[in-house]
């Protein structure tokens, strides 16, 4: 096993990560030997523009794609299968529909043969404290878009994850109910002091949520730099106005710049 | 509080209180409105169906339509009325081949479906011939089940497995099939086993289309049974419908016809019904005509 320095604490760990697809035009490098790591407790956010592989690189943590080449290793164990010490949410909410709001959070909770009045409990109260209180009976189908999203979190957070896998959970919402969940998901998170994986498009979103924020390049992906984010917690809304937030911002953007991912005219 | 602070409380208290009588009062229409939409869905058909059969006896009455041509209603009515306890008996018979025939579908297709869902060499093997299978005309394997197993029930039944059985085989193949990646993915991270993943997540999701193909099976076991017997009838509604032709006795034909269609119905709504039961509200969203949009 590894022993770099002050990584005693490294909770997960990517050691030279490729990811090839093949396709109909040939082979797709998603991956190119992407190394990093993440302790415990932090909130990790990859900021990238569209195919650089984030979305892989998650999968890939998460034990349900295999690598190319490399290794993962989370608590110095290699994850080679599912694992089922996560919790994960994708950009679509994924609720079964056919369950209640209460319904889908307990899904997760049967599934690891929890006690039913208890997880009961506990699914109520995470419904809660994100504003869905008297929505526990509602079907899908008699949800928005950010209240499935909000149920989406809280199935991945009932079972007290050791690890939270986030890809792009906000992308399909508007920028208000974006707004509060990023705000939600900040409280819920800092509460449990939980570590983070969070996949995003948006810079803002990466600066505001996260403790350091890994920029990639186009693909093949690549790490272009590791940003640390040295704002105060809790942050607010008002900190994105401030000159220190805007630095950041501003540095993650001219980066894209550099690499034509995005262009001025 | 302030003057001005107790009337700002007092306009927006009897703000709230306009707002929810307002919330109250559309709920109260709502629920009406839907009450009117259940009924007016009963009543528009039958109404319309009532239309037809005036208009269809005024014209035998007026054109002089001769009665083994197109008998009027009423002579359908009569032939019913007088025949009413063969009618009812042939039934009976026709209705066991139904349901046998029908259970019979269920019985290999459902699991016919599994293997080839489950299972890929089992699919690639069968898929093919099964589609194939249905290229041939029961109508023309009918004589030949007539040769093999005689007059009696089982042909009828065979016949109407033949016809039934494929789209519940392909219905509910595909709605096994037709899951959202990520719903796997999520039951692989909570660590589900297959058969917990298959019977909470897939065969739930499989359920609408598991329905859709049993609606669609019923109504071709109708056929199978009635080409049954016209091949090798000994009772039954189809073999009804043979002796009437052959009398030219064309009311009660109409009155066979009227009583297989009754038998369709009444099976398919009876599957309905299941299906409401069984399903919870988000699959049985019906297309609304006419119904205003939000």
């Amino acid at each position: 096993m590894n022993n770099i320095g002050a990584a005693d604490d490294a909770y997960l760990r990517v050691e030279n990560l490729s990811k090839v697809y093949t396709t109909r035009d040939g082979e797709v490098r998603a991956l190119n030997e992407i190394s990093l790591t993440q302790r415990r407790g932090e909130f990790l956010s990859h900021v990238g523009p569209s195919g650089c592989g984030k979305s892989t690189l998650l999968m890939i943590a998460a034990g349900l794609v295999s690598p190319s080449s490399g290794v993962v290793r989370v608590s110095g164990r290699k994850v080679d299968k599912p694992r089922t010490d996560i919790g994960i949410a994708f950009q679509s909410p994924v609720l079964l529909e056919w369950r209640t709001a209460l319904g889908n959070v307990m899904l997760q909770a049967e599934a690891r043969g929890f006690d039913r009045k208890e997880s009961e409990g506990r699914a109520r109260e995470l419904l809660g404290s994100v504003g869905l209180g008297g929505f526990e009976d509602k079907y899908p189908h008699e949800l928005s878009g950010g209240m499935r999203q909000r149920v989406s979190i809280c199935r991945a957070l009932i079972h007290n994850p050791d690890h939270l896998l986030m890809d792009e959970p906000f992308g399909a919402l508007d920028a208000l109910t974006r707004d509060q969940l990023v705000l939600d998901l900040q409280a819920l998170v800092s509460e449990r002091r939980m570590t983070v994986l969070f996949i995003t498009h948006s810079i803002a979103e990466a600066v505001f949520l996260s403790d350091r924020v890994v920029v990639m390049t186009p693909r093949p992906g690549c790490i272009d730099r590791i940003i640390d984010i040295d704002l105060p917690r809790p942050r607010t809304l008002a900190m994105r106005e401030t000159p220190e937030f805007a630095a950041y911002s501003r540095q993650i953007l001219d980066m894209f710049l550099a690499r034509g991912v995005l262009r001025e005219h | 509080m302030t003057e001005a602070g107790n009337s700002a409380s007092v306009v927006a208290s009897s703000a709230a209180t306009s707002i929810e009588a307002v919330e109250a009062a559309i709920q109260r229409r709502r629920r009406s409105r839907a009450r009117r939409d259940r009924v007016a869905a009963l009543i528009y058909p039958v109404g319309m169906i009532a239309v037809l059969i005036v208009l269809w006896q005024a014209a035998a009455a007026l054109f002089s339509i001769p009665s083994y041509l197109l008998p009027a209603p009423s002579a359908i009515a009569q032939a019913i009325a007088v025949n009413a306890v063969l009618l009812i008996k042939q039934s009976l018979t026709t209705t066991i081949e139904i349901l046998l025939g029908f259970a019979l579908s269920v019985a290999v297709g459902v699991p016919l479906a599994l293997g080839i869902f489950l299972w890929k060499p089992f699919a690639r093997a069968v898929y093919p011939v099964l589609i194939a299978s249905q290229a041939v005309p029961k109508v023309a394997v009918a004589p030949l089940f007539l040769v093999w197993f005689g007059f009696g029930l089982l042909p009828k039944v065979l016949i109407a497995f033949l016809i039934a059985f494929f789209p519940i085989v392909i219905n509910t193949a595909m709605g096994l099939a037709m899951v959202e990646r990520e719903k796997i993915y999520l039951a692989q991270s909570m660590g589900l086993s297959a058969f917990a993943t298959f019977r909470k997540i897939q065969l739930p999701n499989a359920l609408p289309s598991i329905f859709a193909g049993l609606k669609i099976s019923i109504t071709f076991a109708v056929v199978g049974a009635v080409v049954g017997e016209f091949v090798g009838g000994q009772g039954g509604l189809g073999y009804l419908l043979l002796i009437a032709n052959g009398n030219m006795d064309t009311a009660l034909l109409f009155a066979g016809i009227v009583g297989l269609t009754v038998l369709g119905v009444a099976f398919f709504a009876v599957i309905g019904l299941a299906e409401r039961l069984v399903l919870p509200p988000h699959a049985v969203e019906s297309t609304s005509f006419g119904r205003e949009t939000m």
